[in-house]
């Protein structure tokens, strides 16, 4: 507690930089575990063969009248799109609902919808209510069809190359960041004939 | 009182303390660590007990139901395994089927888990990374069953 | 604009507190003394800037300007004004810009009103609080920008998390983070004192009414936190020991540690190289505080999104602060001379206890806290630490400290008395004895444990009282006499016992609402009457409608005693409509002896409703602890002589002299 030269050196006083350093180290691996963050089986493989009826009753979306058809595997060849898996009782996918109707008001990118669990009446309410931005739709009532696309928990958003192929997935409602520098750059980079990231 | 005499009237109490608290801490840590365990995981090994435990997993569609009481069932499940879940009391605001949940209570030795807490996150964001990594376990395991 | 300004502001302020942070420094160590001024102006502007980003901030969220990415994603125009400003910092950008907005204050403030500081050291002081700014003002401006505009603009808000648009939360935050960086004065001034290798009572002097006055803002910040808890996650608990709580709380306990050894540092010039290994560990459990809610290194169920990304940045700010400070503590601090000595039995030696306790217990919280991280990375199993865990190892080390906080005021400086000051609290003793046997003959002898904690906070009560009235001579001298010292004692002898009263209070409620809280978990139909202690609940069923942003669901309750109308209790299940998200607004009403506590749960369908009643003894007292414990610091800060804040020497008079404490 007290010494009395100058010049004194006290390995004990090394203690709390020791221990600190241990804690550092700790919190540096702890940083790289986040388990948020799921690698998807799926990515880089063709989407599972699928083909989803419409969902009845679905409000027309931007730049598309008439009714809103289903989704099957063979609509994604041609041109990247964007899979958006919802459901009306998913209270998260309302929270990215927002940046998928500015995402289809403001840009030629398809967004197509798998709607996941839901009663078809609840779904076409809730996409009158709030605005519907996909171009298809495919209605999977029971669920088997998210299970082939590895879906953990709604909303999911994978991004689909023009050959079919999964290329890029976020669990989770997409936020602000994760549109930014994620999903758009993967968008753009592969219609420009690159990969994803 | 000499600079030497209390500096050792220091050093014991500061010995004692810190010997009374690691006991402390070892006896706690014993008791009271709540390991966490997936759906699978529990099929596998079977653990049934006095020891609390956590699971976590998703609510499956359908599964929850009310018997009139104050008693609610349900199933968590990795998409691997289902678990009965019985639980007494007022749900949290976030449970829904469909989405993750993390429950602590007992295994009973009929294969049901007494839960005497349900845990759901504040956060409106997802779902509680144990379920996460509860269902990448499960989805890593199909992986290589496929293979 | 009025955004481009508040972002150019604080890139301005970035700039400023670089200054800040190297001029003075520099010139202190030149002994150049026009070197060393830059600090004081640069505190003042660099707090000026600051200010001016925040109330830009302020300004988009009022006027729901949907064109900055964060008020449309944390506010709706329909949002009530009061949660529009409460969510500028209901989510990360906004939080840490009032994290520097409080840094920054607490910097100006001690520029100002440092004016009696020795040149030297203010200009040490000023520049570590520059350097603390300039890493977290560059962690805003890089990972955290709260002016990102969106291109094009949302129509509408994405709303406030709904559990966060409650009134007890929405100055939740302002409160901690006072508490939390307001402890970096504390640690400004250790490392301030560190490079000038000179500590002495004129350096205690000025610490503790910072420290003081941060640790007042955290006892109210956590308090509110858990009062928050309390009514809105409808749980009928207050405290979780959840990572997040812990994260706060662990600063507290060693800040509580701080202000009781800086007493000694003042009064009797020892203890000093601990007192200055407290100041950095008090704010750097602050700054890892931070980087364990921001990260989501742990998980919580207050964590709210988080980013990795900006945790590695945060954990960069911790290694270069901490790392830094305690290299520099290494280094400097043996050469820290040591001032007087004491017997185990004194003021000091009590003191001396009353650390080793705390950050004892502080250890235990701590492990608890991270333990599952440690496990987590070491690979293995998944685990969390809960409640029991705490309880066991937190309550039996701090139980002592609460037995010695009424002994150690009574003994001396140097050489105490410790059984004179025993025999003169035989008082306390007849309190401890009366309340034991009286809580077992009325509440039974299943509860002895109880019954002992509140022979505990009857001691501590009954304590406290003693030693002021010793103090007073009540009873003992004249009435004359007894007013000349009531004035003449010093107001920090006031906030000592104001605030170790606060601690009986808090022990009382703690003890009360957790040993004899019943609970009744039941499905009601319209009509029922369901029965709680001595209360009847008759529910009468529940009726819907609209708030300003969401629908709720209301159960009516008619509480009744003995026949007696008591209250009417309307619970709330509420649907936010942004989000659809559901919450619990559980109806309490209080008295100050206990609270009734009712949640409306689910409906069954058929016409009946899962329903929750708490009966909580005491349960206000908690809060009202904390209240006085607050109160008692803010007495003790408006001493004269921490105001004033130079050692002054007191005049030789038998009472002020010899017991002049905290």
């Amino acid at each position: 507690m007290s010494t009395p030269g100058p010049s004194s050196f006290r390995p004990i006083f090394l203690l709390p930089l020791v221990v600190f350093a241990a804690v550092a180290v700790y919190f540096l691996f702890g940083l790289q575990l986040d388990s948020r963050k799921l690698p998807s089986a799926l990515i880089g493989l063709p989407t599972p063969a699928f083909a989803l009826p419409p969902l009845a009753g679905a409000p027309p979306a931007p730049g598309v009248s008439g009714t809103i058809p289903g989704l099957a595997a063979e609509d994604f060849k041609g041109q990247v799109s964007l899979v958006n898996v919802f459901a009306s009782w998913c209270g998260p996918c309302l929270v990215e609902h927002p940046f998928f109707m500015r995402l289809a008001e403001t840009t030629p990118i398809p967004i197509v919808a798998i709607n996941y669990k839901d009663k078809p009446e609840n779904a076409a309410a809730w996409l009158r209510r709030f605005g519907n931005p996909y171009r298809r739709i495919g209605a999977d009532e029971d669920g088997r069809v998210g299970i082939d696309w590895g879906v953990y928990g709604v909303p999911e958003t994978f991004v689909v190359d023009g050959q079919g192929t999964i290329r890029f997935k976020h669990v989770g409602p997409v936020t602000e960041a994760a549109m930014r520098d994620d999903i758009l750059p993967c968008i753009e980079n592969l219609r420009n004939g690159r990969d994803c990231s | 009182m000499t600079r030497k005499r209390r500096r050792l009237y220091v050093v014991v109490l500061c010995m004692t303390a810190l010997f009374s608290a690691a006991a402390l801490v070892l006896t706690a840590f014993e008791d009271n660590l709540v390991f966490f365990y997936s759906p699978s995981d529990l099929a596998t090994k079977g653990l049934a007990g006095e020891r609390r435990i956590r699971i976590g997993g998703l609510v499956e569609e359908g599964s929850v139901l009310r018997d009139g009481s104050t008693t609610i069932r349900f199933r968590v499940t990795d998409l691997q395994t289902a678990l009965p879940v019985v639980f007494n009391g007022i749900l949290p605001d976030l449970f829904r089927e469909g989405q993750g949940v993390v429950a602590e209570g007992r295994m009973g030795p009929n294969g049901v888990f007494t839960a005497t807490e349900v845990l759901a996150k504040h956060d409106e964001n997802y779902m509680p990374p144990e379920v996460a990594e509860a269902l990448k376990k499960a989805g890593h395991w199909q992986d290589g069953m496929a293979k | 604009m009025i955004v481009e300004i508040g972002h150019f502001a604080l890139v301005l302020a970035l700039c400023v507190s670089l200054v800040q942070g190297t001029l003075p420094l520099i010139g202190a160590a030149r002994g150049d003394l026009a070197w060393m001024e830059t600090a004081r102006p640069s505190a003042v502007v660099q707090f000026g800037l600051v200010a001016l980003a925040f109330l830009t901030l302020f300004h988009a969220f009022i006027y729901s300007d949907f064109s900055v990415a964060l008020v449309a994603s944390h506010s709706h125009s329909l949002q009530p004004t009061i949660y529009k400003i409460s969510a500028v910092w209901g989510n990360h950008e906004g939080s840490m810009v009032l994290w520097v907005f409080i840094l920054a204050l607490f910097g100006a403030a001690i520029a100002i009103f440092g004016g009696n500081l020795p040149a030297s050291l203010r200009s040490r002081v000023l520049a570590v609080q520059g350097l603390v700014g300039f890493g977290f003002l560059l962690f805003i401006i890089v990972t955290s920008n709260p002016f990102l505009r969106l291109d094009p603009p949302a129509l509408e808000g994405a709303n406030l998390n709904p559990l966060l648009q409650d009134p007890g939360l929405a100055f939740h935050p302002p409160f901690l983070y006072l508490g939390y960086v307001g402890f970096s004065t504390a640690f400004s001034f250790a490392v301030a004192a560190l490079i000038e290798g000179r500590v002495d009572p004129a350096w205690a002097r000025w610490v503790r009414p910072w420290t003081l006055a941060a640790w007042c803002a955290l006892t109210v910040g956590i308090a509110m936190g858990s009062w928050w808890a309390y009514y809105e996650l409808g749980w009928g608990g207050w405290w979780f020991w959840d990572p997040v709580e812990n994260a706060s709380f662990m600063p507290w306990i060693v800040g509580t540690a701080l202000l009781h050894t800086a007493i000694v540092v003042e009064k009797r010039d020892s203890m000093k190289t601990w007192t200055i290994l407290l100041s950095i560990l008090t704010f750097s459990l602050s700054l890892i505080g931070t980087f364990l809610v921001r990260s989501g290194v742990l998980t919580s169920v207050h964590a709210f999104a988080t980013d990795p990304g900006r945790g590695l940045f945060i954990l960069m700010l911790l290694v270069v602060a901490i790392g830094g400070s305690l290299t520099l503590y290494a280094w400097r601090a043996p050469m820290l001379k040591g001032g007087g000595l004491f017997a185990p039995i004194s003021r000091e030696g009590a003191l001396v206890l009353n650390n080793l306790l705390l950050t004892t217990a502080f250890a235990t919280v701590f492990l608890g806290t991270l333990y599952p991280l440690f496990l987590d990375v070491l690979g293995g199993s998944k685990v969390s630490v809960g409640p029991p865990y705490f309880n066991a190892t937190f309550l039996p080390l701090t139980t002592p400290v609460a037995v010695a906080m009424v002994v150690g005021p009574m003994l001396a400086w140097k050489r105490g008395d410790l059984a004179g000051a025993l025999q003169r609290l035989w008082l306390a003793f007849v309190a401890v004895a009366v309340t034991v046997v009286g809580t077992i003959i009325v509440m039974g002898d299943k509860s002895i444990l109880a019954a002992l904690a509140m022979g505990l906070a009857a001691w501590v009560a009954v304590g406290v009282a003693v030693e002021l009235a010793e103090r007073l001579r009540l009873f003992r001298a004249p009435l004359g006499e007894v007013w000349r010292r009531a004035r003449q004692l010093p107001r920090a002898s006031y906030g000592m016992s104001i605030a170790h009263f606060g601690v009986a209070v808090f022990i009382a409620g703690v003890t009360a609402s957790s040993a004899w809280r019943v609970e009744v978990i039941a499905t009601a139909r319209p009509g029922d009457t369901l029965t709680l202690a001595d209360y009847d609940f008759r529910f009468l069923g529940v009726r819907g409608g609209d708030g300003p942003n969401y629908s709720y669901d209301r159960g009516f309750f008619e509480v009744s005693r003995q026949g007696q109308p008591v209250a009417l209790m309307t619970p709330e299940k509420r649907a936010y409509i942004v989000q659809s998200q559901p919450t619990t607004e559980a109806a309490i009403h209080t008295t100050f002896f206990s609270d009734l506590y009712a949640v409306l749960g689910d409906a069954d369908g058929s016409g009946s409703w899962t329903v929750r009643l708490y009966y909580n003894p005491l349960v206000p007292w908690i809060w009202i602890g904390c209240v006085i414990m607050a109160a008692g610091g803010m007495v003790s800060l408006s001493d004269r002589r921490l105001r004033i804040g130079v050692p002054v020497r007191r005049r030789r008079e038998p009472v002020a002299a010899a017991e002049a404490t905290a």
